[in-house]
């Protein structure tokens, strides 16, 4: 049971007072381009996604709280959220560029 | 009642036994129907075992007799049903519940009774089961497998569930705390010690009633004195300390995320009269706990050797629990069976309460650890470099006679001269594994020690750490020190606190210094009748050495797919006996070595946790929050047949006095279609679009266009996922230029706000819109039919509901008989229809003054039933009915509403792509029955070919179906590949029981084509 802040209004909660939307920053094809959307990038788009063992950035609504869309930082294997950001932000330089490397991260405390 | 014939004196010689026994008190019990006795402080497995009762229960497939192997969580065997009618509960460990006065329990998994059991059969015929035998047997034929499904549900089973409700209450508890401690033995009550002092909030945790664990039952001494005394101090000084908060009865049933523990109490089960007091039966607590300390102890194993599971043959710390904290002897001589210390202790324990030992059997050559010189100082026989190879019974296998012992050299070989001793119980040890289960629940890795040849905790991403046996530490101690040590090192990172520590902050403590373990994985039987004898691994699951060893002989090399196949590990206790000798035995089998074998998975629970605690108090009617619209009294008043919308609960039908339900659903839809009809729809979804930008933001989540529509006019649109398959619908009006009313499906309403909200928040940040669910702000009221006109104009009012004047697909803003109202001109029934929506407040006053007003025009209340069928007879689809998750608008003939200038909306790419573009895919289309008075079921396939028995292609199935009393016959939609080029083509429709429906392809409108009547 994941504990979270949301970055928004600062209510910190369990992973089911939140939800959780999936990978992050997926653009959407059809937002630049309506025309000229290829199959290829459609169903990339619609289907296929990261599944690192590390780092993974995803989006989260703080949903018994403020109602907001989120950004987290969350490494797969510690379970570690490293950091939250707003949901219309690009994604942070990654603090461990090389997922593997988390392997070894040892937690600071419980449900940060 | 009968008297206790093994039960211990209180006083032996320089012992005493029974120590949490109070022996000034009977209590009466009953097992089978007998009626027995008790001590407070006993369970059911020493109570029995104080009556003489050895057998206590069935083995799951070969029913074989079975006696209580165990202690504790750990016990296999003894699977006892507890309680009766609505309180009866199956499958508790008769180890773990304890004696109260007038328990009922009883046995399991035998019939007609324990004694003599019919499924004793199948252990003659125990050859024709090998492992796998129900993937083997019962694959082919498929028809057979209802039969075989029979027999195996009567066959097998742990007893039987209550048929009575639960009278208990149950509830849920949240809590944090900086350390838990899991395990109240002298490791887990040292780190709380240390915790605490620390400045910690602590909490404890033990599933026994009293804390301490083993500490009546192991060696070695704390501060010079019996480590119970010092468990004695230290409980009190912490009950006393304000930031400790101690708990027994408790297990920690799993350990999750983030450090979240999920706890068991068992607050009532001892002593059923406090649940009739008022309390709770079980309490579920979610704990949140910065840092968990785990001194969860460990496990001892048995030896597997032939006949290993006759009732008597026990685990040696049983036997001494039992002799020491029960004061009942496990027989009347024993031998004790070993290939490592502690089980020394129990020859110890056992002689000094007088129980007859014949002989204690190492299969160490040369064991010199000091208990064991102690054992043979006491006067004790130990033969060492022997093993026990089978076990003698009479009564059908259920007393021990004698063992056969016999040389035995290292890799499981036996060799040399055969010995016989009398004896009926056997306590046996094989090692001991840390109970890592917490521990592995999340994330945590162990690795073999091959020192002690079990598993211990390596390495957790989570803040738990492993203290004591749980981590492999058996020397009294290290174990006191690490704990100590561990206790204050976690409270100061969960609490900061800088406490100096010096050694003398802990007690000093002294064990005896233990020798090597030798590991025995299997004892082979000698003589003749070897390959007939039974090695058992797993109890619980009757899984024997030789399955093992078949299923890897088959090829199976995982040990998650061996423990599927052999179903080793499984059922209540999840392999906690059985494990650890599983991988031993599958080391020869497999050629390979226990770390590359690895473990299966633990998953929670640790020991089972009850159905009532999961549920807690969200029971009966506080399970689901019931959501009522304005008029909700008035349903009540008038009969309605409510049905449940999600949380809604709405109005089915109106069956009057004498009425069935068709009578009335038949006589609603007519006074719809012949006068007027009255509809509750206000759980229809209303979202309202506030901002510059609403007009935008419709423009890209319907398929067709809103930017265009004018104020005071509404549109039918349709919403489609990325995906582009239809997932809502309804009509949208517009209040100004920048302030929308969205209707959507009462279903959908709470999802339909939530993905307008994710789409502004994650991809259009750029549209300033606010999206306000209004749903329950608002009641709302269809009033529809040729007569609805009347109805209205007979209320005072400022709305002109005139045709000229409001136009279909208008609204109007104003006052009706006094409530402030929005007017609809829609119709989901093809008549004449407004809706009228009012401030929730005013919803039930309205639709009483709506009542009143249509009288004289032969007004009634109509209910979802008849809004279904009045639909469906126009040929409009429901989302959800026509609609599956799969279905473009183009598929249900709405392209019309699927707009082709627009460069963009949701799902508007995806309905280009190959598959959804294509042709001949499944289209709605309208069917008549052959037979005009049979109604297709909903559901029902249809068929390109009818065949006389199953595979037959599917081409489509029915979407709706029903009685329509307007056109006097039945009606269906369904979706039929390529069903609009097939109009006029017959298709079957075979159903469950064998009848074939034939029905026409028609168009889905069956009434009014040319939409006259709502046109007036």
């Amino acid at each position: 049971m994941l504990m979270i802040t949301c970055p928004v209004c600062g209510a910190e909660g369990d992973e089911t007072d939140f939800h959780c939307g999936g990978q992050a920053h997926i653009s959407r094809p059809a937002s630049t381009d309506p025309h000229n959307v290829s199959d290829d990038a459609q169903r990339d788009y619609l289907y296929i996604r990261n599944n690192p063992k590390g780092l993974h950035r995803e989006m989260w609504m703080c949903a018994r709280g403020c109602g907001k869309w989120f950004h987290a930082e969350r490494d797969t294997v510690t379970l570690e959220f490293k950091s939250y950001y707003g949901i219309t932000e690009s994604a942070p330089p990654s603090s461990s560029p090389n997922p593997a490397a988390s392997k070894t991260t040892k937690k600071k405390s419980a449900g940060r | 009642m009968s008297g206790q014939p093994y039960r211990l004196p209180a006083n032996v010689g320089s012992g005493t036994t029974g120590r949490i026994l109070d022996r000034s008190r009977r209590i009466a019990f009953s097992f089978d129907g007998k009626s027995l006795s008790g001590h407070p402080g006993d369970t059911v497995a020493s109570a029995l075992f104080a009556n003489g009762i050895r057998l206590v229960g069935r083995s799951f497939k070969y029913h074989r007799p079975r006696g209580v192997i165990g202690s504790g969580a750990d016990e296999p065997n003894a699977l006892i049903s507890v309680g009766e009618s609505g309180r009866h509960e199956p499958n508790q460990r008769a180890t773990q519940v304890e004696l109260y006065d007038g328990l009922v329990s009883k046995s399991q998994n035998n019939w007609p009774n324990l004694k003599f059991d019919i499924g004793q059969i199948n252990s003659k015929f125990s050859r024709l089961i090998p492992a796998g035998f129900y993937y083997k047997t019962f694959m082919w034929p498929q028809s057979a497998w209802m039969f075989y499904e029979h027999f195996i549900r009567n066959a097998a089973g742990l007893g039987t569930a209550a048929s009575e409700p639960d009278p208990d209450t149950y509830e849920h508890m949240h809590a944090t705390c900086d350390v838990l401690v899991v395990g109240g033995g002298v490791a887990g009550l040292a780190a709380a010690q240390s915790a605490a002092a620390a400045g910690a909030r602590v909490m404890v945790v033990d599933e026994c009633a009293r804390l301490g664990g083993l500490a009546d039952s192991s060696s070695g001494l704390i501060e010079s004195s019996p480590q119970t005394e010092w468990v004695q101090s230290t409980v009190s000084t912490l009950a006393a300390a304000e930031n400790v908060h101690l708990m027994t009865r408790t297990i920690a049933a799993g350990h999750y995320h983030h450090n979240w523990c999920l706890l068991l109490e068992r607050v009532t089960d001892h002593d059923p009269s406090l649940a009739i007091q008022g309390a709770p039966r079980h309490r579920l607590w979610k704990v949140r706990a910065n840092q968990i300390v785990m001194a969860t102890g460990a496990l001892e194993r048995p030896l597997t050797f032939a006949n290993n599971d006759r009732p008597g043959v026990l685990l040696a710390s049983a036997a001494r629990i039992y002799v020491n904290r029960y004061g009942v002897s496990p027989g009347r001589r024993g031998v004790v069976f070993t290939n490592n210390d502690d089980a020394y202790q129990t020859a110890l324990d056992l002689t000094r309460a007088g129980v007859p030992l014949a002989r204690v059997v190492d299969v160490r050559t040369d064991p010199r650890g000091e208990l064991v010189e102690e054992a043979r100082a006491a006067g004790i026989e130990v033969v060492t470099g022997m093993a026990v190879t089978n076990v003698d019974t009479v009564a059908a296998g259920a007393k021990i006679q004698s063992v056969k012992v016999a040389p035995y050299k290292a890799g499981s070989r036996i060799g040399g001269r055969e010995e016989r001793i009398e004896c009926d119980f056997v306590a046996v040890s094989g090692g001991w594994n840390p109970a890592v289960h917490l521990y592995c629940h999340t994330s945590g890795k162990v690795k073999f020690d091959e020192d002690l040849q079990s598993f211990k905790p390596d390495r957790s991403f989570d803040q738990i750490t492993p203290v004591g046996a749980a981590n492999g530490t058996y020397d009294l101690d290290g174990l006191i020190s690490e704990a100590s040590n561990t206790g204050a090192a976690v409270a100061k990172k969960a609490v900061g606190s800088k406490v100096k520590r010096s050694k003398s902050d802990r007690p000093l403590a002294s064990s005896p210094k233990a020798g090597k373990l030798e590991p025995v994985w299997f004892v082979p039987a000698t003589g003749a009748l070897n390959e007939g004898n039974k090695h058992f691994v797993d109890f619980q699951n009757d899984v024997t050495a030789a399955d093992l060893e078949l299923a890897a002989r088959e090829g199976y090399r995982s040990v998650e797919h061996i423990k599927r196949y052999t179903t080793l590990g499984m059922a209540t206790d999840q392999g906690k006996t059985s494990n650890i000798n599983a991988l031993g035995v599958l080391t020869g089998a497999l050629q390979s070595a226990i770390p590359q074998i690895g473990t299966t998975t633990f998953r929670p629970p640790y020991t089972p946790i009850s159905f009532g605690a999961i549920a807690g108090t969200n029971a009966g009617n506080r399970f689901l929050v019931v959501r009522r619209t304005p008029p909700y009294e008035w349903h009540c008043e008038n009969r309605a047949d409510f049905e449940p919308i999600g949380q809604w609960r709405r109005p089915y039908c109106y069956p009057k006095p004498g009425d069935s339900r068709h009578d009335a659903i038949n006589r609603e839809i007519l006074s719809v279609r012949n006068e007027v009809g009255l509809l509750d729809a206000s759980t229809l979804g209303k979202i309202e679009l506030k901002g510059p930008d609403a007009a935008k933001l419709l423009d890209r989540v319907y398929t067709n266009t809103f930017s265009t529509l004018k104020v005071g006019k509404g549109r039918y649109g349709l919403m489609l996922n990325e995906e582009g398959f239809l997932m809502d619908d309804g009509v949208t009006v517009r209040l100004a230029d920048d302030h929308f009313l969205m209707h959507t499906t009462s279903g959908g309403a709470d999802r339909i706000a939530g993905w307008l909200e994710e789409w502004l928040q994650t991809e259009w940040s750029d549209l300033k819109v606010y999206v306000t669910p209004v749903t329950e702000q608002w009641a709302q009221f269809a009033i529809a039919g040729p007569n609805a006109r009347n109805v209205l104009e007979n209320l005072d009012g400022d709305i002109d509901f005139s045709a000229d004047s409001f136009e279909f697909m208008s609204m109007k803003v104003g006052r009706l008989t006094g409530y402030p109202v929005r007017a609809f001109r829609i119709s989901f029934s093809g008549e004449l229809s407004y809706e009228i929506a009012t401030p929730s407040n005013f919803g039930h006053s309205l639709w009483l003054a709506l009542l009143e007003a249509g009288e004289n025009h032969g007004i009634q209340a109509y209910g979802t039933e008849a809004l279904h069928v009045l639909r469906a007879e126009k040929g409009f689809i429901v989302v959800g009915d026509e609609s599956d998750g799969t279905v473009t608008p183009l598929d249900l003939g709405l392209g019309w509403a699927v707009s082709k200038k627009k460069d963009d909306y949701i799902g508007k790419r995806s309905l280009e792509r190959a598959y959804l573009a294509a042709p001949k895919r499944k289209q709605l289309v309208g069917l008549l029955t052959q037979d005009p008075q049979e109604v297709l079921p909903d559901g029902a396939y249809a068929v390109a070919e009818l065949k006389d028995k199953p595979p037959m292609e599917m081409i489509g199935q029915v979407t709706s179906a029903y009685w329509s009393p307007t056109v006097g016959r039945s009606i269906a939609m369904a979706l039929i590949k390529d069903g609009r080029n097939r109009l006029g083509d017959v298709v079957d429709f075979p159903l469950d029981n064998g009848k074939v429906v034939k029905a026409t392809i028609v168009d889905p409108v069956f009434y009014d084509k040319e939409g006259a009547k709502q046109n007036v």
